[in-house]
């Protein structure tokens, strides 16, 4: 295998690792905070679920990175590299989406434990609450465009 | 389409006719009753927190009623995001409301049996505890509580650790002399010691010594730890055992006469549902009552009902009730509640705007222009056409089942039927269904080795994403263009000409101007692969308009100031607002994200499904994992959509000229939690 393609699975990885841990965190989060809410009030279960979950989208943002870079190194697909110099685009392609990803949900968690304390005092507040995690994710959905552009543009 | 016209009206009639009159006004629940704006201190309010508290009370006796039943009976408790109010004729609730008496005995006698079937239920546990402490004694045959007998005394109890015979008479003995004063043995000493168990590090033991020696012995072994067995049994224990096992039968079968006793009254479910809503709507009638001022031959109300209405409620108080109505204009610091009224297909957006918030009167309202918009980007961020048609068969399944519901989760639902529709078509144009599932069926077991089944009937967005950026960019200005649009409408509205040109049409007029100056540049054609040649006179006309358009901004939006100078900064700073236009803009590149998103999951979901091949075991392992992986793509995405398309409509669009700030408007109304009384035809 040439170092080409190690340092484009490289970058595939790490769009899922990156994403994934920092979603997996945002989630986790997100749920303690839902717990403690329907604890108190199992009503609003539908309602905080929304939330926690909100965080978990970086994860699959770089699943998909991940999924269309393998399938154009020749894993999945596509032709196979042969070049260093391919592989390292590849892996800076995959950078936005691993790291805004990873960092964006984390953040993106903590909004998202802030609005559940939101929809636990006021549940009929739940439309605007679910607006402030919502803002953090595009900066993730705009990492994730790039990411994408490049990759498919490479 | 638009907020419905609203009327206040202010009510005085005899006290003999108040019962008839909220009853009345109650059951239309035409009226939004707001007494707090009439202060009179003439006027008195009746305190009718008893009264209410009591009704709340029974209410929630029959809610727990039910739910027991629930526990014990098949019993629906009620509840549930999409459940409905059955419907009962008019006979029968009256029927019930006269024998509400024996109703709330029967909820009684459930709730009593309830609280028996508890306490019997602790009985069992703590016969259980005392079984299992008595296990380690089971091979004793006397009682645990023998003292001895005329000339033996015993000793029954346990040791810390684990003990040899030899050990335990060692330590029994010690210290005691015999007649020529030298240590006893243990053999010559008249003493016995059995060990009954060793377990978890204790020794049950049972020692049997001549009264005399009784002292010595217990003091020897209890300095080396002896003590009596916890609890307080005294009896044999294999006996003891029985017994409680005797008696833990005879409580299970007194649960389960309970049980059955509570179950007997299951079909009685309906009554209770029925006096539930009964209790609740009079403590909702209890509320108001307590609010409304009275004199010692009069009361007042004051209220909103819509305007078209107006005249015949007035009409039918003042001729069924001797009442004396008025229509009432708009006090200074009252909200006139809000009430929407929009066409069929709009009418499903309005929650999504309620939970924004609700425009106030003289406004416009949004749902209209946002319905067509929302189902639109909702599409687009699903566009699969297998889960637009899962989703809109399952809503119209759930609606057509109960016609009943909630109207906000009725709303909710024809909301996401119509973006199940929009999600199948948009779903067909990027040429998905359940991903690219056709074609993996194809392949993996027909041996199909084509080109594409199911093409899409626009493009794929994988294959050319940036054209589909354009696209959506395009979409978000149309979009951005139509919220400028009802601000100006409103503007027109309030016949501000000054305000409509220079603060809706100076904007429209620089970024037209400035889109068309963008189109033919290279930056341009060298992002979108376009080329756009513009004849001269264009690209002259768009730099005109620009210019213009930002002129007339930088001198008009700060109008409202006298200063030139702070009108002028003011104005840049409005013109600086065209960064917001771009962010903006650039936000819409989520449609074509989470279309991406959607898309490529389920591709992925259906390459795992594949995995298993051809054949009968490939097609059992296909089904599987392609209804889970579905199931759970279907699920985040629409969870996904569902809140950036909310984030479009909210940020994007509103964020162009809407504020909310209106009161819903909350008829006074019967409670129909359970049931629904059939209206007489």
């Amino acid at each position: 295998m040439s170092t080409g393609m190690v340092l484009a699975l490289l970058g595939a990885a790490l769009a899922t690792i990156l994403a994934g841990i920092g979603s997996s965190y945002g989630v986790r989060i997100g749920g303690q905070a839902a717990a403690g809410v329907v604890a108190e009030d199992p009503d609003q279960f539908a309602k905080v679920l929304i939330l926690q979950l909100l965080p978990g989208t970086q994860g699959i943002y770089g699943l998909l990175v991940t999924f269309i870079t393998l399938s154009r190194i020749g894993v999945l697909g596509g032709t196979p590299i042969t070049d260093t110099k391919t592989g390292l685009m590849y892996l800076i392609a995959c950078l936005p989406i691993a790291v805004v990803g990873l960092v964006s949900a984390i953040y993106q968690g903590k909004t998202s434990v802030a609005s559940i304390g939101v929809v636990a005092k006021k549940p009929d507040q739940f439309g605007k609450a679910m607006l402030f995690p919502a803002m953090v994710e595009t900066y993730a959905i705009l990492a994730l465009l790039i990411s994408i552009l490049a990759v498919t543009n490479l | 389409m638009a907020i419905v016209k609203m009327q206040k009206l202010s009510l005085c009639a005899a006290k003999t006719h108040r019962k008839e009159i909220l009853e009345t006004l109650q059951s239309m629940g035409v009226m939004d009753i707001d007494n707090s704006y009439i202060q009179d201190e003439e006027l008195q309010q009746m305190d009718t927190r008893t009264a209410m508290t009591t009704f709340e009370k029974n209410a929630a006796t029959l809610d727990q009623v039910l739910k027991i039943l629930g526990s014990y009976a098949k019993v629906s408790a009620g509840g549930g995001l999409f459940s409905e109010p059955e419907e009962v004729s008019k006979e029968k609730f009256d029927g019930i409301v006269k024998h509400q008496g024996r109703f709330m005995r029967h909820a009684g006698t459930i709730q009593d049996a309830e609280k028996e079937i508890q306490e019997r239920r602790g009985i069992i546990r703590k016969n259980e505890n005392q079984i299992i402490a008595l296990q380690p004694w089971v091979s004793l045959d006397i009682p645990l509580g023998l003292h001895g007998t005329r000339t033996v005394r015993t000793l029954i109890g346990q040791m810390p650790g684990t003990w040899t015979l030899e050990a335990l008479y060692e330590t029994a003995i010690q210290g005691i002399k015999s007649a020529d004063d030298s240590p006893v043995k243990a053999d010559e000493f008249p003493v016995d010691i059995r060990i009954i168990s060793t377990e978890n590090g204790t020794t049950n033991i049972v020692v049997m010594c001549l009264r005399k020696d009784r002292d010595q012995v217990r003091a020897n072994l209890r300095g080396a730890g002896f003590a009596a067995p916890a609890g307080e049994e005294k009896g044999v224990p294999t006996e003891r055992i029985e017994y409680y096992k005797q008696d833990i039968k005879k409580q299970e079968e007194a649960i389960s006469d309970l049980e059955k006793k509570i179950a007997g009254f299951a079909d009685e479910a309906d009554e209770f549902r029925i006096a539930a809503d009964y209790y609740r709507t009079r403590a909702e009638k209890y509320r108001l009552l307590g609010t409304i001022p009275q004199s010692e031959n009069m009361f007042f109300l004051e209220g909103w009902v819509k305007a078209s209405q107006a005249e015949s409620i007035k009409k039918m108080l003042e001729e069924r009730f001797d009442a004396f109505v008025e229509f009432e204009s708009i006090r200074e610091d009252e909200i006139e509640p809000t009430l929407l009224s929009n066409n069929r297909f709009s009418e499903s957006a309005e929650g999504v705007l309620e939970a924004y918030g609700l425009p106030t009167h003289g406004r416009i309202d949004p749902t209209t222009v946002m319905s067509f918009f929302y189902v639109f980007f909702f599409g687009m961020m699903l566009s699969d056409a297998g889960y637009g048609l899962v989703m809109t068969i399952g809503c119209a399944v759930l609606l057509l089942k109960k016609p009943r519901m909630a109207e906000g989760i009725k709303k909710m639902l024809k909301l996401f039927f119509w973006c199940g529709l929009s999600t199948t078509v948009w779903g067909f144009l990027y040429g998905g269904f359940f991903g690219d599932a056709i074609d993996v069926v194809a392949k993996t077991f027909f041996g199909y080795t084509g080109d594409t089944l199911l093409k899409p009937l626009w493009f794929a967005p994988l294959n050319d994403p940036m054209r589909l950026l354009i696209w959506c960019m395009l979409f978000g200005l149309i979009h951005l263009f139509a919220g400028l649009a009802v601000k100006g409408a409103e503007y027109l509205q309030q016949k501000d000409i000054v305000g409509f040109l220079s603060d809706v049409c100076a904007w429209y007029l620089m970024l037209i101007g400035l889109v068309l100056m963008l189109l033919p540049s290279d930056i341009f054609a060298s992002i979108s692969g376009q080329n756009f040649q513009f004849p001269a006179w264009l690209n002259t006309l768009a730099k005109g308009m620009a210019i213009l358009g930002a002129a007339v901004i930088l001198l008009m939006s700060g109008r409202a100031n006298k200063n030139w100078g702070i009108r002028v900064a003011l104005g840049a700073y409005d013109l600086y607002g065209i960064t917001s236009w771009l962010s903006d803009i650039l936000s819409y590149s989520r449609l074509l994200a989470l279309g991406l998103a959607t898309g490529v999951i389920a591709n992925v979901i259906n390459m795992m499904a594949s995995y298993g091949g051809g054949g009968v075991v490939g097609a059992i392992i296909f089904i599987v994992v392609f209804i889970f992986g579905h199931l759970l793509n279907l699920g985040i995405n629409a969870l996904g959509a569902y809140v950036h398309t909310n984030r479009l409509q909210y940020v994007e669009f509103f964020g162009k000229f809407y504020d909310a700030g209106g009161k819903q408007f909350k008829p006074f109304k019967t409670v129909s939690k359970y049931v629904q009384v059939k209206e007489e035809k």
